[in-house]
This record gives C-alpha cells, structure tokens and sequence, in this order.
C-alpha cells in the first residue's frame, strides 16, 4: 500500500509539471506572436460601427488595461497564472465579450464524449478482435479482417472523414453530416433532442473508430500471438483448462498491459484526430472552437483552448497511469 | 545486410509488398524532375480536364496537371518526412542511449522531460507555432518543430534496449579496455538499436507525413507549396467532389493510402524481423 503512494505521489508531480510546463510553453508562444490582442479587438469593434478618435483611444486604453499588453512579460505571466486559478482567461476576441473561458466550457463536453465514447468503442473492438485473431490463427474471417484493418490504419484522419462525408452525404443521405444537434430541436434534457445529438454524433464516431482500431488490433495480434507461445499457456492447455478461460484469463490479462499504456500514449493522438473530425463534420467541439481562434487571431481563446487541452490529455494518461498497477500484477508500483 | 534483405523479401511478403510499393511511390516523386511548369503557378494549362492519354491524371480547377503536381507534391511530402525522421531519430537515439546506459541521475531527469514530451498534445501546440509564425511558417521550420516533438517515444523503446546491453559481457569488456563513453556507445551499443531505429524511422515519418497532410487541410501550412496535404486542402476548397472533378480528389488520395501502407507495411515487417520469436514462427518451426 505504501509503495502505491509513492507511485501515486511520483505520477501526481508528473502530472503537476506537465501541465505547468505546457502551459508556461503556450504562454510564450502566443505572447511572442505579432499579432497585438488589443488591436485585433479594437479592429473587430470598429467594423461594427464607426466611432469618434476619442472613443477608439479610450477603448484602446481599456482593452490594453484589460489585457494587460503594456506590463513586462513576466509579470503578465504571473497575473496570467493568477487569473488562471481563478479559472478566468480573459475575454475572447471572436465572441466579444464573452469571457474565453465560457466559450471553452460550452465546447468541452462535445469533445470529451466524443473522444470518450469513440475510443472506448475503438479499443474493445479492436483488442477483442485482435485477442481472437491472435489466439485462432486459421480463421479465414479473422484473417480477412486483419487484411482490412493492415490498409485501415495508416490512412490519416482526414481522409476517412471525408470518405464518410461523401457516402452518407451525398451517395445515400441518411445520416446528418454537419453541427452537433438539429436546429429545430431546442437543447435540453428531453428525448427528441438526445435522439437528435446521438444522430449527429455517429459519423463523427464512426470516423474516428475506423481509423483507430486497426492499430489496436494489429498491436493485439501480435502481442497474443507471443503470449500464446509462452509456457504457462502449454501448461493450461495440457492441463486441460478450458479454452475461453485460456483466452480471457490467461493470454488477453497478459496481452492487455502494453496496450493499456497505449491507452494513455494514444490520447494525444486521438486529440488531434477529433479536431479534424469535428472540423469535417462541423461539430461544436474544443477543435472547431481552436480552428475558429486560429483564423480569427483570437490570442485569449487559443491560449485557453490548448490550456485545457493540456490539461485533459495530462489528466488522462494520469488516471491511466493510476490503472496501471491494478491490471498488471507484475508491475509493484514502483 | 544484402543478406537480410534478400532474405526479407524472399520470406516476408508484407515487407516486399511494401518495398515495392514505397520504391515506385519515390520513382514517381523523382519524375517531378522533369516537371515542364513550375508547381507554384496555376492556369499553366486547360482546367477541369479528366484523365486521357494527355494528362494522366486529369488537371484540376486550378489548371494544373495534376500528374506533375503530384509528383512534386510527394517529392515534398517525402523529403518532409525524411527531415522529420532523421533530424528526430538523432534526437531519440542520444537520449535513448545516453539515459540507458548511464543511469542513475541522468537517466532520471532525461525520463522526466521525456515523460512530460509524451504527455503534451501536439496538434494543439503545432497550431499555435502556426498562429504565431503565420506567413513565416516554411516546410523547414514545420520539420523541425515537428523534430522537437517525436522523439520522446522511440527514445524510451531504445533505452529500454540500452539498459540490457549495459550489462552484457562486451560492454563490461570495452570499459576495462578504456574505452570511452562516447565510443561504447556509437561503437557498440548503436549498432543493436539500428534496427529499431528503422522501424521507427518508417513509423515517424508516416506519423509527419499524416500530420503535415492534417495540418495543410486544414489551411495552416503554406498552401502555395505542394505536398499531399495542399493538394487535398485546394480540392477541398474548390468542393472538387461535388462540382464532378473527382480525380482532383481520388487520385491524391489512392496514391496517399497507397504509400502510407507501403510505409506501415516495411515499419510492420522489420519490426517483425527484430522478434526473433515471430521469425521463428513464420519459418513454421
């Protein structure tokens, strides 16, 4: 038990400095960009309507306050850390005045259960086919499959979505191709508007399974079948254990330990995934919100986006981590 | 290492597919030498055409010839990846070694900033170089920003085999023979990762190639140099789909999956190589 605090404590100052660092990264990265926040929003205000000099060098004076652009670098880094903790990130330039990080909260939940749900999906697919691959290798289904998924995998994202886009979009229209619910469903609780939110999710998900679980597949194949040589699975077998407790119990428990380090390794990856795929798909989620920042000079909004990105993915292979010991009762938690 | 190959090719057929699938994909990207037009410039020829025996693969909206513009474009892509890979493959080796082989406080620290590579995101942080750099952003500087971000992985896989060969006999031998750090490991310890080094060689350069051609779709590279991604981001933004000019689409992309699998199919096959227990497998002893 002890041993697994300090495993704990270890991970858990990991986490802390992956987080600090990344954060501290982006940070410098925007505030060395040329792109000047005040004057991006006050360009943005003027083309709404036009104003006397005054009131533009009174806003320029606000907004520079506000941001706080004429202080030296590292003390806006450390108010930056500051309102952080507070869980406020400025105002967004592209939704003014919308605090940054209202904006972020609303998109989280989209990304994160799209991300959720696809990669559970990916990986129990792909490491029960791969497990039963690996273990009857005669099967002709299986082998075809695996021939499938060897041309699956390395086609990138983008390439899938857009595949899915055309089939379901133009060649057979069942399924809606764009945003996140209908726009004659009002968001709430009520069944019409799930109904309407799982609709539009399935071919976002569906893109993102179809690329990722070819790779957890091959990667599960070839660990069973070395498991599969291994003596203690000779033994069970001569023993007579029954064959479905061989494979669940003995070769899939063995096989599963890198892949779960795979898990937390993949993560960042499948982040990455889903910006494209909501960008495909117009999906309201953490990547269309960083896409939008990204061309509308939106300095606070990619600050907060890749911030709580960081964070999530750091979170992420944390827990991940945390799993770790539990599944595999070789490794002590060291 | 004739006789490794050789041997590949003879034995594994994932790995001959692949060879010859990478080989005529950089046969194709060298014709790009004989390019008549330069590949920056549109309306060198009639738009919209489809494939005939005048342009093979069409020309798209742009009036380009989509054969030569492709072929720059994997030229591009190709060296992109290449970049990528050799630049951080030098990166994963030294701290892969180093960290194996002298352990102890060195180890430790180098793991740490290892670990804290593995964990950051890189999509998000290569979007914001793009929101800083803007105009500046070149294929060199995408290349090594993408360098700095892919080696933290493959490092870990060669320090894991650096530790065992720590405590082989040879190594014991080569230090009281007074060799220096530096040549045990370039002399002795390099030669057993190579291997390693190939396989992830093909695996990181799939890995830049995808995000470059992730990055370009979405617009936030140089749009105007060719390479996979641009070529995709420009049909897609002339809806080349559903106005009918489909070649400008399927043909990129049928050359792309076609090269990514012959890349996966070699990273897959030496990798299989390095196992001596699936090796042994497939010889069906």
């Amino acid at each position: 038990m002890k041993s697994y605090f300090w495993f704990v404590a270890k991970r858990a100052v990991l986490l802390v400095a992956v987080i600090f660092f990344g954060v501290s990264a982006t940070f410098f990265i925007t505030h060395l960009s040329p792109i000047s926040p005040v004057e991006t929003a006050l360009g943005r205000i003027m083309n709404q309507s036009s104003f006397s000099p005054d009131a533009i060098e009174e806003m320029r004076r606000v907004l520079t306050d506000l941001y706080g652009t004429d202080r030296p670098l590292l003390q806006q880094y450390l108010t930056f850390w500051q309102k952080l903790a507070a869980g406020d990130l400025g105002p967004s330039l592209i939704a003014f005045p919308t605090p940054a990080m209202t904006l972020v909260m609303q998109a989280l939940p989209w990304t994160v259960v799209l991300l959720l749900v696809s990669t559970m999906i990916t990986f129990a697919i792909g490491n029960l086919m791969g497990a039963m691959a690996g273990y009857f290798q005669d099967n002709i289904a299986l082998k075809a499959f695996g021939v499938v998924a060897v041309v699956l995998q390395p086609i990138p994202y983008y390439v899938v979505a857009f595949v899915l886009l055309i089939l379901f979009g133009f060649v057979w229209p069942v399924l809606p191709i764009s945003g996140g619910y209908a726009m004659d469903v009002a968001p709430g609780f009520t069944l019409s508007f799930v109904q309407s939110v799982l609709m539009h999710a399935i071919l976002p998900a569906a893109s993102l399974v179809l690329v990722g679980f070819g790779s957890w597949f091959l990667g599960m194949r070839a660990l069973v079948s070395t498991v599969v040589t291994e003596d203690f699975v000779t033994y069970a077998e001569l023993a007579g254990v029954r064959n479905s407790t061989i494979m669940g119990g003995y070769v899939i428990r063995n096989a599963l330990i890198p892949q779960v380090t795979g898990l937390a390794m993949s993560l960042g990856a499948v982040f990455s995934g889903t910006i494209i795929t909501e960008q495909v798909f117009n999906y309201p989620g953490l990547g269309s919100l960083l896409i939008d920042a990204v061309f509308g000079g939106d300095y606070a909004l990619v600050l907060a986006v890749s911030t709580i990105s960081i964070a999530a993915v750091g979170i992420a292979i944390f827990i991940v981590d945390l799993l770790y010991p539990l599944i595999d009762p070789r490794v002590k938690a060291e | 290492m004739f006789a490794v190959l050789r041997d590949l090719i003879r034995y594994n057929a994932e790995f001959a597919i692949g060879l010859v699938l990478v080989l005529s994909i950089i046969i194709f990207a060298m014709l790009s030498v004989f390019n008549p037009v330069d590949a920056r410039l549109i309306f060198t020829t009639i738009p919209d055409q489809p494939p005939s025996a005048e342009f093979w693969f069409g020309t798209n909206s742009r009036g380009q010839d989509m054969f030569w513009q492709l072929s720059e474009a994997f030229r591009n892509s190709l060296m992109f990846g290449l970049t990528v890979a050799v630049i951080s493959r030098i990166l994963s080796i030294s701290v892969g070694l180093l960290s194996g082989y002298i352990g102890g406080w060195t180890d430790r620290i180098l793991m740490f900033i290892n670990d804290i590579f593995v964990a950051i995101p890189i999509f998000p942080v290569l979007v914001l170089f793009y929101f800083v750099l803007r105009s500046d952003m070149n294929a060199v500087t995408l290349a090594f920003i993408m360098a700095c971000l892919g080696w933290p992985y493959d490092a870990r896989l060669i320090r894991s085999v650096a530790l065992g060969l720590k405590h082989r006999e040879f190594t014991r031998h080569a230090v009281f023979a007074g060799m220096s750090t530096r040549k045990i490991l370039l002399e002795e310890h390099l030669p057993f990762v190579m291997p390693i080094v190939f396989s992830t060689f093909m695996n990181n350069m799939l890995w830049s190639i995808g995000l470059e051609v992730t990055l370009a779709v979405l617009g936030l590279t140089d749009i105007n140099t060719p390479t996979i991604g641009t070529v995709l981001y420009w049909a897609n933004s002339h809806s080349a789909m559903v106005v009918g000019v489909w070649w400008w689409i399927v043909i990129p992309v049928v050359l792309t999956a076609l090269t990514f699998l012959g890349m996966f199919l070699l990273a897959v096959s030496t990798n299989e190589y390095i196992d001596p227990r699936s090796r042994l497998r497939r010889m069906g002893v």
